[in-house]
C-alpha cells in the first residue's frame, strides 16, 4: 500500500523578555536553581500573576509575521495537572481564546515549489521548572527558575507530508522569531522546542489515521530523523496489520529512534476553566500599529524581494534570507560590489565554509561585508582572479589587512602586460617541445583540450597572477 | 445526580486526596447531597447567556517587562519541607 | 479603653493620656485573660506587637501620626503576615511562617497600624460557623454555646469581645457580613477588586474580598481607608479613586430610596429577625429614606451556583498545597502520588476535601457544560437581577441572616443546610457588589444583623447610610456581658 504522512509541529518558543510572563523575576539562563524564583513563581499561598506587557507585544508580532487573525480580546485558562516542576498545581495558558488566530507561513520545497503550511493558532503560557534526577538519595530535584518564563506556543494545521517539509516549516517559524526578535532560537537550551505529531493514512484517504506525539527533539537534524524513524516504524506496524496507539514518544538521539514514554497512560483530564486571577487582554488596532511599526522586513518579502531585484534563483534567495544577519550583510556586500550573482556565491560559499570551519556565527565574522566586497570589486576589475580572490579572502580571514593591501604585500595583482605574459608563453613553449608536438599533429576538436595543459604551465609560472584570457589567446597564437 | 462509588475515586485521584475504602460511600453521599441542591439550576433556561467570569468588566492591566525581584531563596526555603543544593526534593519522578 | 472609637483612642494617644504600648498591653492582657473561653486568635504577637507600638509611640511624638497610627489590630489568618505564622486555620499551613506580607498587611503597616494577632477562621475560609477551622471553634460572646459566625468568626468575635480595636476580614460568600450579624458588630464587603487580594490566601479568586471589621461604621470608615486602592500585584483591584470615606459619613439620608427585595423577607426568615430588621427600616424612614419593593427574582438560585463557582476555583486554587515547597508534608512518602494524596488528606479538613471534590467533578470533562459553564450563565442572571434593582433604588437592605447565631454543632453534620443558611449574602459576591451588616435590635440577647447592599464602587453610601443609623440608636454600642 502506498502511505501518505501527515505531520503537524507544535511549537514553544522562549520569549525574549526580562522577567517572567506574571512575575518580575528574571529568565536568564544558567542561574543557581531556584535563585531566580520568587513567591509567585513558587505558588506561594495568596500570590497573583499581573502580565507582562512586553509577551503581549510580542505575541502581536508573531501574529502580524504569519498574517494571523489577532484575538482581540483573548483569555488566559488554567489547566489543572500535578507534577513537582508545576508549582501552583496548574499552568496559566490559553484555551479557548488564544491571542494569536489562524495565519500561515510559506516553505520552500527542495525543487523550489512554494507550499504555504497552516498555523492553526498561537498562545501564551508560562513555563514549568525542571526536574532534575540526578541522584539525590534516590530522590528527585526540582530547579523552578524556569517556572514561569514566557511561552508562545505555535500549533500548525497538520499540512506537512514529510519530515523534509517539517523542517522547511520549522526553521521558517525559527527565521521568523529570530527576524522579530522575540525568541533566541536556542534549541540547546531549550528555547526552541519543537513537538512533532506524526501519523500515517492510505494515500487517498481524506481522515486521518492516529497520531503518536514526538517529543524531545533538540535540532533541525533530530527532527527530520525523528520524523522519519517515526514513519518508518509506523508503517511496520500497520503493515503488520496492528494499529498506531495515541501516545507521547521520545526521541532517543543516541539510538535515532522514539520510544513510548512508559509512565501511566491515564487519560488526562485538565480542567481547563478562565483564570480568575487574570482579565481578558483587549487591544485595539493603535496598539497593533504601534507594536509592529519597527517590524523588519520578514524572510519571506524580502526571499521575494532578493528574487526580484538581484535576479537571485528562489534556492539561493531562500538560503541567502534565512537569518536576518546574513541577508543585512549580503545586501552590504552588494551594495559595495555591485554584482548580486557574484556576492551571492561568496557570502554562500567561501564565507559560509569559513564560518562552518571555525564554528562561528555570521556576527562573528573577521571579514566585514564592506571588506567581501571590496574583494568581489577586485575580480570585477580584473586586478585579481576569482582564484586569487580566495588567497586574499584568507588572509583578511586571518586579520593580514584590507584587499588592497594584501594584494600589494603579496604582489598578487594579476599580469596584463601582454609582453610579460608573452615571455612566459615562450618559455613554456620551449620547455616542453613533446606536448607541443603532440598538439601540433592533433585534430582541431581535442585541441581545446590539450591547451589545459600548457594554461596550467603558464598560471604556474606566473603563480596564478596571469591574466587567464590572455594567457589562453596567446597560446592559440603560438601553438 | 448521585455519586457513585468509581466516581468518587476518579474525583479523588483527579485532587490527589486519598479516600479509603470505609469512606467511599460515606463521602458519595455527601457530595451526592450537595450536587442534588446544586441540580435547580438545570431548571433555568440559560439559552445565549453569557457566562460571567468576573464581577467587573475590566480589561487586565500589564506590567512593564522589568526584573523586580531580588533572590530570597534561602528565605523561602527554610518553610519547605525538604531541600539540597538549593533544589526542593521529592520522591523519584519517572519518566 | 476598650470601649472607645478609632478616633477618640487616636485622639487620646496624641494627647498622652495613654501611650500605644500602654493600649497593646491592655489589649494584651484581656486577650490572655479573656480569649480561652472564645478561641478568637490562632496567632498572638505578643512580642512584634509591643516592638510596633514602641515604635509608633515614637511617630506619635514626633508628630508624625496616621489616623491608625499606634492601634492594635486583628488580622485574620488568611492574609499573609511576613515572619508570622499565616495558616489559614489549616493544619496544613500550621508551620507556615509567611516569606511575605500581603497588600492588605502591607497598607496597615503603613498606616501605623500594629498587628496584634492573627484571628481565628474556619479552614481556607470554607465554612459559615468557624467550626471547620483546625485550631478548634471560636464560641460566640454573646452567648458561649452559639456559634460565631464564619468564615472570619474569630475577627468578628474579637471585636465583640473587644479584644482588639478592629480586624480584617474576607467575604466569598458572606463571610464578614454573616460573623458580624452573628456577634452584633459592623462588617463591610467591598465591591469586588477595591481591596487587593494580593497575599489573601485564595479560596474562590472571583469571589474573594476582604474588608473592615469593626464596632461602628465610623471606625469601618477609617479602616476602609486604609485598606482599599488599586495594587499592581493584583491584576483584579481596580483603579478607581478611593473616596474620604469618613467625609461623607454625614450626608443627609432624605429622599434616599431603599429598596426591600421581597425574597429576602419570605417564609425562611425568622419572625423575630423580621421583626428587628423592619424596626431599623422604620428609622430610616424618620431620617427622611423612601422605601421601595423591589424583586431579586433569581435569588433561590444562589446558593446552588455559589456552590459550583466556589468550589470550582477552590479545587484549582487549593492545587498548589502538595507538600513540595511548604506546607504540610507526609511521613516518608512512598512516590509522588503518596505525597500528594497522604499530605493533602492530612494536611486539609473534611469540607475543605468535600469542596474540591465538588470542583473537581464541577470542571471535569463531560460536566463542565452543566455545571460550570451554567452556572457562570446564571451568574450572570443574578447580576442583572441587582442591575434592574438598582435602577430604581439607591440602597438594598434586608436581613444579613434568616436567623440568630445557631449553636455550635447544630448544622455541622449537614453542609447543605450550612450552606443554605448564607442565602441572603452569596448573591452580592456573585455579583461583586458591596454589602454591609450592622447591628439592629437584638432577639432574646443574640445580635441581628441588617444588611446594606450598594451598587459597584457605593462603599462611602454605604458607611453614610450605616452611620446615620449609629448615630440615632446605639444598639451597635452594647457590648456581650463578661466583655464589657
Amino acid at each position: 500500500m502506498q502511505w501518505e504522512t501527515v505531520i503537524g509541529l507544535e511549537i514553544h518558543a522562549q520569549l525574549a523578555t526580562n522577567s517572567k510572563i506574571f512575575s518580575g523575576a528574571s529568565i536568564a539562563f544558567g542561574a543557581d536553581p531556584n535563585t531566580q524564583a520568587c513567591n509567585v513563581d513558587l505558588g506561594m499561598p495568596g500570590v497573583l500573576p499581573v502580565l507582562n506587557e512586553e509577551v503581549v507585544r510580542m505575541a502581536v508580532k508573531f501574529g502580524t509575521a504569519i498574517g494571523a487573525e489577532l484575538g482581540k480580546r483573548s483569555v488566559f485558562a488554567r489547566k489543572n495537572y500535578f507534577y513537582p516542576d508545576l508549582p501552583k498545581g496548574y499552568q496559566i495558558s490559553q484555551y479557548e481564546l488564544p491571542i494569536v488566530g489562524l495565519g500561515h507561513v510559506d516553505i520552500v520545497l527542495d525543487d523550489g515549489v512554494v507550499k504555504r503550511i497552516g498555523v492553526t493558532r498561537a498562545h501564551l503560557e508560562e513555563d514549568a521548572g525542571k526536574s532534575l534526577h540526578e541522584d539525590f538519595h534516590g530522590m528527585t530535584g526540582i530547579d523552578l527558575n524556569r517556572a514561569g518564563t514566557p511561552l508562545l506556543e505555535i500549533v500548525s494545521e497538520p499540512d506537512m507530508r514529510s519530515a523534509k517539509e517539517a523542517v522547511a516549516y520549522a526553521k521558517m517559524i525559527h527565521q521568523i522569531i529570530r527576524y522579530i526578535d522575540i525568541c533566541d532560537g536556542n534549541m540547546q537550551e531549550g528555547s526552541f522546542r519543537v513537538d512533532a505529531n506524526v501519523s500515517m493514512r492510505p494515500k487517498g484517504q481524506e481522515e486521518f489515521g492516529t497520531r503518536a506525539e514526538l517529543k524531545n527533539i533538540n535540532s533541525f537534524r533530530f527532527l527530520e530523523k525523528a520524523i522519519n524513524f517515526e514513519i518508518e516504524r509506523q508503517i511496520d506496524v500497520l503493515e503488520s496489520g496492528g494499529e498506531v496507539v495515541q501516545e507521547t514518544r521520545l526521541y532517543d538521539a543516541d539510538k535515532d529512534e522514539t520510544r513510548s514514554m512508559r509512565s501511566k497512560e491515564e487519560a488526562n483530564d485538565y480542567r481547563y476553566f478562565p483564570d480568575p486571577d487574570l482579565l481578558p487582554v483587549e487591544f485595539d488596532d493603535d496598539f497593533i500599529t504601534a507594536v509592529t511599526a519597527d517590524m523588519p522586513e520578514l524572510p519571506e518579502a524580502r526571499r521575494q524581494r532578493f528574487m526580484d531585484q538581484y535576479g537571485l534563483s528562489i534556492q539561493d534567495a531562500v538560503t541567502l534570507v534565512s537569518s536576518r544577519m546574513q541577508a543585512d550583510y549580503f545586501e552590504a556586500v552588494v551594495a559595495v560590489s555591485g554584482d548580486a550573482k557574484l556576492s551571492a556565491n561568496w557570502v554562500m560559499g567561501e564565507l559560509t565554509a569559513a564560518l562552518n570551519k571555525e564554528g562561528q556565527e555570521i556576527s562573528d565574522t573577521p571579514v566585514s561585508a564592506e571588506m567581501l566586497g571590496g574583494l568581489i570589486q577586485r575580480i570585477l576589475d580584473n586586478t585579481i582572479s576569482g582564484k586569487i580572490a580566495k588567497q586574499v579572502f584568507d588572509a583578511m580571514w586571518n586579520g593580514e589587512g584590507s584587499v588592497d593591501e594584501i594584494i600589494e604585500a603579496k604582489g598578487l595583482k594579476q599580469i596584463t602586460d601582454s609582453g610579460a605574459i608573452e615571455q612566459i608563453v615562450d618559455e613554456v613553449i620551449a620547455a616542453n617541445p613533446q606536448q607541443v608536438e603532440n598538439y601540433r599533429s592533433a585534430e582541431e576538436q581535442k585541441r581545446g583540450k590539450m591547451i589545459g595543459f600548457f594554461v596550467g604551465q603558464v598560471m604556474k609560472a606566473s603563480k596564478g597572477k596571469a591574466n587567464p584570457q590572455q594567457v589562453n589567446e596567446l597560446l592559440k597564437q603560438k601553438l | 445526580m448521585s455519586l457513585a462509588r468509581d466516581d468518587v475515586e476518579k474525583i479523588a485521584h483527579l485532587a490527589r486526596l486519598a479516600v479509603s475504602e470505609d469512606e467511599l460511600d460515606s463521602v458519595a453521599a455527601g457530595l451526592s447531597d450537595i450536587l442534588q441542591m446544586v441540580e435547580q439550576m438545570s431548571a433555568v433556561d440559560t439559552e445565549g447567556v453569557t457566562p460571567m467570569a468576573h464581577p467587573l468588566h475590566m480589561v487586565q492591566p500589564l506590567r512593564p517587562d522589568r526584573v523586580s525581584e531580588e533572590n530570597q531563596r534561602e528565605l523561602f526555603q527554610s518553610i519547605a519541607p525538604q531541600t539540597e543544593d538549593g533544589l526542593y526534593l521529592v520522591p523519584k519522578v519517572i519518566e | 479603653m476598650h470601649n472607645k472609637s478609632i478616633s477618640e483612642l487616636a485622639a487620646g494617644l496624641r494627647a498622652g493620656e495613654f501611650s500605644s504600648v500602654e493600649l497593646v498591653q491592655h489589649y494584651l492582657e484581656r486577650i490572655s485573660s479573656l480569649d480561652p473561653q472564645l478561641n478568637s486568635y490562632i496567632s498572638v504577637c505578643n512580642e512584634t506587637a509591643l516592638e510596633q507600638a514602641a515604635h509608633a509611640d515614637q511617630q506619635i511624638a514626633a508628630g508624625d501620626a496616621n489616623p491608625l497610627t499606634g492601634l492594635p489590630i486583628a488580622q485574620k489568618d488568611i492574609f499573609c503576615t511576613k515572619g508570622v505564622k499565616t495558616s489559614c486555620g489549616s493544619h496544613m499551613l500550621d508551620k507556615f511562617i509567611s516569606p511575605y506580607d500581603a497588600t492588605v498587611v502591607a497598607r496597615m503597616k503603613q498606616a501605623g497600624a500594629i498587628t496584634l494577632g492573627k484571628a481565628n477562621m474556619d479552614e481556607f475560609a470554607m465554612g459559615s460557623s468557624n467550626e471547620t477551622s483546625w485550631y478548634g471553634p471560636v464560641k460566640n460572646p454573646w452567648d458561649l454555646e452559639k456559634v460565631p459566625g464564619g468564615s472570619s468568626g474569630g475577627s468578628a468575635a474579637a471585636v465583640a469581645a473587644r479584644l482588639c480595636v478592629a480586624a480584617t476580614g474576607t467575604d466569598t460568600g458572606g463571610s464578614i457580613r454573616q460573623p458580624a450579624a452573628f456577634c452584633g458588630i459592623t462588617g463591610m464587603k467591598p465591591t469586588y477588586g477595591r481591596v487587593s487580594r494580593y497575599g489573601m490566601i485564595a479560596f474562590a479568586s472571583s469571589l474573594d474580598q476582604g474588608g473592615p471589621m469593626t464596632r461602628s461604621a465610623e471606625d469601618a470608615a477609617i479602616l476602609l481607608q486604609a485598606m482599599a486602592g488599586v495594587d499592581p500585584h493584583d491584576s483584579t483591584s481596580v483603579d478607581e479613586p478611593v473616596p474620604n470615606y469618613s467625609a461623607t459619613l454625614n450626608d443627609d439620608l432624605s429622599g434616599l430610596k431603599i429598596g426591600l427585595p421581597k425574597e429576602y423577607f419570605d417564609s425562611g426568615l425568622d419572625d423575630q429577625v423580621a421583626k428587628s430588621i423592619e424596626e431599623a427600616i422604620e428609622e430610616y424612614k424618620k431620617l427622611g429614606a423612601e422605601v421601595v419593593d423591589v424583586s431579586l427574582p433569581n435569588t433561590g438560585l444562589a446558593v446552588p451556583t455559589y456552590y459550583v463557582v466556589a468550589p470550582a476555583e477552590c479545587s484549582s486554587n487549593l492545587a498548589r498545597f502538595d507538600g513540595v515547597r511548604y506546607g504540610h508534608r507526609c511521613e516518608d512518602p512512598q512516590d509522588l502520588e503518596d505525597l500528594y494524596k497522604r499530605s493533602r488528606s492530612e494536611g486539609f479538613g473534611a469540607e475543605v476535601k468535600r469542596r474540591i471534590m465538588i470542583g473537581t467533578y464541577a470542571l471535569s470533562a463531560g460536566y463542565y457544560d452543566a455545571y460550570y459553564l451554567k452556572a457562570q450563565q446564571i451568574r450572570h442572571l443574578i447580576s442583572d437581577d441587582f442591575k434592574q434593582a438598582f435602577e430604581q433604588v439607591d440602597v438594598i437592605m434586608g436581613p444579613t441572616t434568616p436567623t440568630t447565631a445557631f449553636g455550635i454543632g447544630e448544622k455541622a453534620d449537614d453542609p447543605v443546610t450550612m450552606y443554605l443558611s448564607d442565602i441572603y449574602t452569596i448573591a452580592v459576591n456573585l455579583a461583586g457588589l458591596p454589602g454591609m451588616s450592622i447591628p439592629v435590635r437584638p432577639v432574646d440577647g443574640r445580635p441581628v444583623g441588617l444588611q446594606i447592599i450598594g451598587n459597584y464602587f457605593a462603599e462611602a453610601r454605604l458607611l453614610n447610610v450605616a452611620h446615620r443609623l449609629q448615630q440615632t440608636t446605639d444598639w451597635h454600642q452594647s457590648a456581650p456581658g463578661g466583655f464589657e
